[in-house]
């Protein structure tokens, strides 16, 4: 879920208050907020940070515009690491065997480490595949296996449409579902930590 | 540009512009100075009663930080006749008037003109005996830092107008409608080299001000300083009045240790509206002063820092 909110020309705490209200109004999403003057850029980043929300700043000809990325509930305690089952980290597979210098080698790397995330906790949130990538997650794909068992405890597995469609593969696709950029970018935006393979 | 105006030649001036102290003090014979000071501001809270009591309590705390006692007051207001029913202005009065009886003066009158943005304060005059006047110039090396008031109303007024932290807000108006006439009569008994109270200028602000009129250096313990409940919360959720960024952009001889946390340092630079007094005071008698004003009336008071060697107007926070 993504807002846009306009906050310049308001009086303080409005930014404040309008980020609260935009966050209250979400589980998971991104906020961005157009401010105009450094204090309130200061406070919105204090308010953001304080919610466990992630923040970027680009400054616009004066103004400030800050990309605030939810990615838990916002509570009143912090949740404490252990407590949680599954992290909010995204794998990116962006070939079909793991590191260089060796197809073959990467071939045996990509099944050990697959195979080494099913013992891992916490869980992943969710596995992207992108490029070619993509051919780890149609029919006979040398992981599948590894792959069904990480679907079945919850992980989200996502390959990217325009790579199924440049390897013509996407009829051949065996496990999870078809995204796009834009859900790619937000999930990798969101995400409390990104691994790219 | 107050250095532009002529400086007065006057012997009976006892205390000027020169220190930027919180009142003028002006001797009349050889037991008595007069002491005058004027302060009046805007709303910050609703309640129009309570804001007459706040702009009052916050008025007459200058004469308590010179050391003084108040004797009379005149009403300064401004108000939009015909915008804001005149009880608005009634219960405005009926709020200062009962704090300067609780102070124990007299209001002898006052002047008020039409305008948009209703304002309220007292102009004050308080006497003081001329040997036993508490300026913010006398600090002395050694010397133990008393803090008789939390700080946080600055943050307070922002998370009410955000209508967060009813606790802290509550506790807040409470903390600015109490005059400093307690703490200054607790301490008037023991020996204070230097006296001033902390408003605008946000503790640091003030703490600076009495270094620099001192001529010495202060360290500031973050974590002994009393805090208003709930302004901490309300300071790291980013509820900071740009009065604090300003007053932390202006104070360039702070030094702030990076393990103070943020919130703590915000409110270090907070400014604040009636606020308590910040006492120097001899080692030697700091702890039997803090009991004596915890058990008479301040509770919240607390020993924050010493006055020690450095340069000037320095302060360290850590």
């Amino acid at each position: 879920m993504s807002t846009k909110i306009d906050a310049r020309g308001l009086a303080c705490p409005g930014p404040v208050i309008a980020i609260k209200k935009a966050l209250e109004e979400m589980d998971t999403g991104v906020v961005t907020i157009l401010l105009d003057n450094k204090i309130a850029k200061e406070n919105v980043i204090k308010f953001s940070t304080a919610h466990g929300c992630g923040v970027s700043i680009t400054e616009q000809g004066g103004d400030f515009l800050l990309t605030v990325c939810k990615g838990a509930s916002i509570s009143d305690e912090p949740v404490r690491a252990d407590e949680v089952a599954t992290s909010n980290t995204v794998y990116v597979f962006t070939q079909d065997t793991l590191g260089q210098g060796s197809r073959e080698l990467g071939a045996v790397l990509i099944k050990g480490f697959l195979y080494t995330l099913l013992e891992t906790r916490p869980r992943p949130k969710t596995l992207l595949f992108m490029n070619a990538g993509v051919l780890l997650t149609i029919q006979d794909s040398p992981v599948m296996d590894h792959l069904n068992k990480l679907a079945q405890e919850g992980v989200e597995i996502l390959s990217c449409g325009t790579c199924l469609d440049y390897f013509v593969v996407k009829d051949k696709l065996a496990i999870g579902e078809i995204t796009n950029m834009y859900t790619i970018v937000e999930k990798m935006t969101m995400a409390t930590k990104v691994i790219t393979l | 540009m107050l250095s532009q105006l002529k400086k007065p030649n006057d012997p009976c001036l006892l205390v000027g512009i020169e220190t930027a102290d919180d009142a003028g003090v002006y001797k009349i014979n050889e037991t008595t100075a007069l002491i005058q000071t004027l302060d009046f501001f805007t709303p910050i809270v609703d309640d129009p009663y309570m804001f007459g009591q706040i702009a009052a309590a916050n008025s007459l705390s200058d004469v308590y930080a010179m050391g003084g006692k108040p004797i009379t007051a005149m009403n300064i207001v401004a108000f939009p006749m015909g915008c804001l029913p005149p009880e608005v202005l009634r219960d405005i009065l009926m709020g200062g008037q009962d704090k300067v009886i609780e102070a124990g003066a007299v209001i002898l009158g006052g002047h008020s003109i039409d305008d948009k943005e209703p304002k309220y304060g007292l102009s004050v005059t308080g006497t003081v005996h001329p040997d036993k006047i508490l300026t913010n110039a006398g600090a002395k090396l050694g010397d133990v830092l008393i803090l008789t008031k939390g700080i946080g109303t600055g943050v307070l007024s922002t998370a009410a107008r955000a209508e967060m932290f009813p606790e802290g807000v509550a506790a807040s108006i409470e903390s600015m409608a109490t005059l400093n006439r307690r703490a200054a009569e607790v301490a008037t008994q023991y020996t204070i080299h230097s006296c001033t109270d902390i408003t605008g200028f946000g503790l640091l602000g003030h703490a600076y001000e009495m270094a620099a009129g001192s001529g010495v250096a202060m360290k500031i313990k973050a974590s002994t300083i009393p805090l208003l409940p709930e302004a901490a919360e309300a300071a790291t959720i980013g509820l900071v009045p740009a009065g604090a960024y300003a007053n932390r952009e202006y104070l360039t001889t702070v030094c702030i240790d990076s393990s103070v946390p943020v919130a703590i340092q915000d409110l270090c630079f907070d400014p604040q509206t009636s606020g308590g007094l910040l006492l120097s005071v001899p080692y030697g008698e700091a702890e039997a002063l803090l009991r004596a004003l915890q058990q008479g009336g301040t509770p919240q008071a607390r020993m924050i820092g010493e006055v020690i060697e450095g340069e000037r107007g320095e302060i360290y926070v850590y």
